[in-house]
C-alpha cells in the first residue's frame, strides 16, 4: 500500500511536470481541422503554408500576368509559402524586391494599373504600415477616384499575422481593423488550410483589391485534406461552423478554433450549444449571417486577438446591436487582446484563450 | 557625377575595369598589369594601398567591391562637381550647338507651342474663375510649360503617364481636350472622375494618364510597377514616364521608385520637376547636395539634368531617356531645372515668401515660352501676328469651354456611392437606402437641383 502511494505521488508529480511544460510550450489553442470539403475531388494533406503555396501555383500556372514578390520571396519567403515557385515559373515571375514596404505596395499597385496580377507578399503584418499610405490612398481609392477608369484590383497583399507563441510587439499584430476602416479594400483571414486556398484565390481574382492576413501560427500547425484542384471560396461571407441555440461565438483566423473548443466546453460542461461563426472576411463583413445567428441565439460573444478599444468587434458589437436590439438577451460580450503592445513573455495572459472566452459565455449566459 | 578632377576620374575607372577582370582570371599577365595600374594609381587622391604593405587589392565584400586605401577620406557633396544642366538653346531662342537641334518638323513645332500657349490661357482663366468663387480650387503651371510639352512630343502615345498634379501641359498634348479639363475642374456630369475629386485631378484611360491622386510621390513605386508589367509583355515597346516635384523627392516613395526601378531594371523614366519651391519651402530647406540628380547615379539610375525652361532641351532628353529605356530595360531619371512662377495653388500666397524680383527674373528672361517662341520665330514659323490670333483662339476656346461646363449638371448624388467596389457590397446598398428616404424627407436641405436626377 505504501510503496504504491509513494509510486502514485511520484507518477502525480511527473505529471504535474509535464503538464507545467506543456503549458509554456503548447500554443493556446487546438486546431478543429475542417472536414467539409468546398469541391469534390482528389485531396492532399496539406498545412496552411502548402495551401496558401498551391493556390499562388495555380494562379502563376494559369494567368501569365501574375508575379510574386516581396522580401526574400526569392528563395520560398521566410515562411516558405513561395517555395520552389521561383524554380517553377522564373526569376522575372518570383522575385526579391529591396527592403521596403511602401515601395512592395505601390510596386503591386503599378502592375495591377498595366494589367499584371500582383501578389505581395509584407513580410509580417507588423511592418505593414509603412504601406498603409498606398494601400489606403491608392489601392482602395483608385476606381473610384478615376470614376471606374482605373483600378487595383488585380493587387492582393498577403502578410503573416497575430500570434505565434514567442512573437513579442512586432511579430504578432492583428492589423484587420486598420484596413476594416477603408471604403474599398476587402480585407479575409482564413483559418485554415482548405479556407486559405480557396480565399487566396478568390482574392487573386476579385476586381478590388485585397489584403489578405494569413496567422502565422496556422502555416505549420493546421493540417487538412486539402483539395488539389482550383476553387474559390465566396468573399464578404462569413461560414457557420457549429450550430447551436445558446449564443453566438464570432471570431476569425486562428481565433476560431479558441472559439470551436470553447463551445465544446460550453456543451461538455454546461450543456448548451453554440453558433460558431467564422467572419473569413473582415471588409465588407457579413452582416446576414451574424446578425440573422443573434437573433435565433439572443448571445453574442466577438473575440479577437487585436486590441479591445477600437478592434473589429466594435463595429460587430454596435450593428449587432442595432439589428438584433430586441433579440438580445444580454451585453454583446467582446473578449479580446488588452489594450497594450502585444507583449513577449506575457502571451498567455495577453490572448483571449479558450479560460477567458469561457467565463465570458458564462457571464454571458447568466446574464 | 564627375569627380572633381577629371584625371583622377579617368584612372579611377581604368582601375576599375582592370579591377573587374582580375576579379574573373588573375594570370600572371593580367597581375602585372594590375601592378602597373596601382603605381600609376598612387598619385591620386584616394591613393590605395600599395602592394607593399599588402594592400593593392580590390575588396570583395558582398555590399560593395572598391579599391582599398590607407588614407581616410570622406565623401560629400564637395566630393563632385555639380550635374551639368544640358540645353540646346540660349535664352534668345538661338540653338547653341547646331547638332543638337531636334529634327522636328514644322506642324509639329507649332502644335508643341500652341499646346504652350493654349495651357497658358486656360492656367490664367481658370485662375481666375476660382478667385471668383466658381470653382473650388486650381493649380497653375506656369514656368513649366517647357518641361510638359518638351517631355510629352518625346513619348508615344501609348507609353503611361504617372502625373503629379502639375503637368496639364502634358493631358492637352496628349490630346486631351480643353473641355475634358474645364469638366473635371467643374466636377459635372462629364467629368470622368464623376465630380468626386478636387479640380486639377485629371486621368484619362484613353490618352495613357493614371488618374491623379493628391498624396504626393504614391506614384512613383506605381510607375516602376507598371513599367515591370510593360517589360513582361512580348516584344515591349512602351515606357512609363512618372513626373514628380522636388518637394516629392523628399517622401520615402521617392527612394522607393528609385531603388525598385534599379534593382528591378524597369524601363520608366523618372522626371523631376524641380522649380525651386514646395508650396512655400525652398530647395535649400527640402535637401543638401546635388539636387535630385545626384541621387540617381546614387541608386544605379542613368541621370541627366536638363534646363527644363528649355523645350528642346526637355524633348531631347526625354527622347534619348525613351530610346535608352526601352531598349536597356533600365530606368532614367531627369532633373529638369525650373522655377515655378506662379502660387503653388490658389490657397497659396508666395509673396509671403519670395521677392516680386526674384519671380519676374525668371517671368522675363527664363520663361520657356519666350524662348520656344522665339526659336520658331527665327525659323520663320510664327510671327506676331499667329501669336495675336492664336492667343484670341486659344482664350476663347476656354471661356467657351468655361460657360458650357458651368450649364453642365453635376453628377447623381449616387454617384457618391458607386465604383467604391466592383460589385456594391450588400452594407452599402442598405446605406445608399438610408440616404434615398433621407433625401426623400428633406430634400429641400440638399442641393438636388444642381445634381443629375435619376
Amino acid at each position: 500500500m505504501t510503496s504504491l502511494s509513494t509510486k502514485s505521488i511520484v507518477f502525480h508529480k511527473l505529471i504535474r511536470n509535464v503538464n507545467n511544460y506543456a503549458k509554456r510550450m503548447s500554443s493556446h489553442f487546438i486546431y478543429y481541422p475542417d472536414k467539409e470539403r468546398p469541391v469534390d475531388g482528389e485531396t492532399t494533406k496539406m498545412n496552411m503554408m502548402q495551401a496558401i503555396n498551391n493556390a499562388m501555383d495555380i494562379t502563376l500556372k494559369n494567368d501569365p500576368t501574375a508575379v510574386l514578390f516581396g522580401e526574400d520571396v526569392a528563395f520560398g519567403g521566410v515562411f516558405r509559402c513561395a517555395l520552389g515557385l521561383q524554380e517553377k515559373y522564373g526569376k522575372d515571375r518570383v522575385f526579391n524586391t529591396p527592403l521596403c514596404e511602401q515601395g512592395i505596395a505601390g510596386f503591386g499597385i503599378g502592375l495591377a494599373t498595366a494589367g499584371a496580377t500582383a501578389i505581395a507578399e509584407i513580410q509580417f503584418a507588423d511592418y505593414i504600415f509603412p504601406a498603409f499610405d498606398q494601400i489606403v490612398n491608392e489601392a482602395a481609392k483608385a476606381r473610384y477616384r478615376s470614376g471606374g477608369e482605373y483600378d487595383s484590383g488585380a493587387l492582393t497583399v498577403r502578410a503573416p499575422c497575430s500570434a505565434v507563441g514567442h512573437g513579442g510587439l512586432y511579430h504578432s499584430q492583428s492589423p484587420e481593423a486598420f484596413f476594416a476602416h477603408v471604403p474599398g479594400l476587402r480585407v479575409v483571414v482564413p483559418r485554415g488550410p482548405i479556407a486559405a486556398k480557396g480565399l487566396l484565390l478568390a482574392c487573386i481574382r476579385e476586381r478590388d483589391p485585397c489584403v489578405f492576413l494569413e496567422p502565422k501560427i496556422l502555416y505549420r500547425s493546421a493540417a487538412e485534406e486539402v483539395p488539389v484542384e482550383d476553387y474559390t471560396l465566396p468573399l464578404g461571407k462569413a461560414q457557420t461552423l457549429r450550430v447551436g441555440a445558446a449564443a453566438t461565438l464570432v471570431g476569425w483566423g486562428t481565433q476560431v478554433h479558441v472559439l470551436l473548443e470553447v463551445a465544446d466546453m460550453a456543451r461538455d460542461k454546461l450543456g448548451v450549444t453554440c453558433d460558431v461563426i467564422d467572419l473569413q472576411s473582415i471588409l465588407p463583413w457579413d452582416e446576414e449571417t451574424v446578425c440573422n445567428s443573434v437573433k435565433k441565439t439572443g448571445r453574442c460573444l466577438i473575440s479577437h486577438e487585436a486590441p479591445l478599444t477600437s478592434g473589429f468587434g466594435a463595429e460587430l458589437a454596435a450593428t449587432v446591436q442595432e439589428e438584433c436590439f430586441l433579440h438580445l438577451e444580454a451585453p454583446i460580450a467582446r473578449v479580446t487582446g488588452w489594450d497594450a503592445p502585444f507583449p513577449h513573455v506575457f502571451e498567455p495572459f495577453y490572448l483571449p484563450d479558450k479560460w477567458r472566452c469561457y467565463q465570458a459565455l458564462i457571464q454571458l449566459i447568466n446574464y | 557625377m564627375a569627380l572633381k578632377t577629371g584625371a583622377s576620374f579617368v584612372k579611377l575607372n581604368a582601375f576599375r575595369r582592370a579591377a573587374r577582370a582580375i576579379d574573373v582570371k588573375s594570370s600572371d599577365v593580367r597581375k602585372r598589369s594590375i601592378t602597373n595600374i596601382v603605381k600609376w594609381l598612387l598619385s591620386t587622391r584616394t591613393r590605395p594601398e600599395t602592394a607593399q604593405n599588402g594592400g593593392g587589392k580590390i575588396a570583395k565584400f558582398p555590399g560593395a567591391r572598391a579599391p582599398y586605401v590607407s588614407e581616410m577620406k570622406f565623401f560629400n557633396e564637395t566630393s563632385y562637381e555639380p550635374i551639368p544642366i544640358y540645353r540646346v538653346m540660349d535664352n534668345n531662342g538661338q540653338i547653341i550647338d547646331k547638332n543638337e537641334e531636334p529634327n522636328l518638323d514644322k506642324a509639329t513645332l507649332i502644335n508643341m507651342y500652341k499646346t504652350m500657349v493654349q495651357l497658358s490661357h486656360m492656367d490664367k482663366i481658370l485662375y481666375e474663375s476660382q478667385r471668383q468663387g466658381r470653382i473650388s480650387f486650381y493649380m497653375t503651371n506656369y514656368g513649366e510649360e517647357g518641361i510638359h510639352i518638351g517631355s510629352a512630343s518625346a513619348l508615344s502615345p501609348k507609353d503611361l503617364v504617372f502625373s503629379q498634379y502639375r503637368e496639364v501641359g502634358v493631358f492637352l498634348y496628349r490630346g486631351m481636350t480643353v473641355t475634358e479639363l474645364v469638366n473635371q475642374c467643374y466636377g459635372n456630369c462629364e467629368d470622368p472622375g464623376k465630380g468626386r475629386q478636387m479640380p486639377v485631378h485629371y486621368g484619362s484611360k484613353h490618352h495613357n494618364m493614371v488618374t491623379i491622386s493628391s498624396p504626393l510621390g504614391t506614384q512613383m513605386p506605381q510607375a516602376v510597377g507598371a513599367a515591370y508589367a510593360y517589360k513582361r509583355v512580348p516584344n515591349n515597346d512602351r515606357c512609363v514616364i512618372c513626373y514628380f516635384g522636388d518637394g516629392a523627392a523628399s517622401e520615402g516613395d521617392a527612394h522607393a521608385a528609385f531603388n525598385f526601378a534599379a534593382t528591378l531594371d524597369c524601363p520608366v523614366i523618372m522626371l523631376c520637376r524641380n522649380n525651386g519651391y514646395a508650396i512655400s519651402t525652398p530647395t535649400s530647406e527640402q535637401y543638401r547636395g546635388d539636387g535630385i540628380a545626384s541621387r540617381g547615379p546614387a541608386l544605379g539610375l542613368h541621370t541627366l539634368r536638363v534646363d527644363g525652361t528649355d523645350t528642346l532641351a526637355v524633348h531631347n532628353a526625354v527622347k534619348r531617356a525613351r530610346d535608352f529605356t526601352v531598349a536597356n530595360n533600365k530606368p532614367v531619371l531627369i532633373e529638369a531645372m525650373a522655377y515655378r512662377v506662379g502660387h503653388h495653388s490658389t490657397s497659396d500666397d508666395s509673396s509671403a515668401y519670395r521677392s516680386v524680383e526674384e519671380i519676374q527674373k525668371w517671368t522675363k528672361d527664363e520663361s520657356p515660352l519666350q524662348k520656344f517662341k522665339l526659336y520658331l520665330e527665327h525659323k520663320g514659323y510664327w510671327d506676331a501676328e499667329t501669336e495675336k490670333a492664336w492667343s484670341k483662339e486659344a482664350r476663347d476656346t476656354v471661356v467657351r469651354t468655361m460657360q458650357e461646363a458651368e450649364k453642365k449638371k453635376k453628377p447623381n448624388w449616387k454617384e457618391m456611392l458607386e465604383d467604391v467596389y466592383y460589385e456594391m457590397p450588400p452594407r452599402l446598398q442598405k446605406q445608399m437606402k438610408q440616404m434615398e428616404e433621407h433625401l426623400k424627407k428633406y430634400p429641400e436641405h440638399y442641393p438636388l437641383n444642381q445634381h443629375e436626377s435619376d
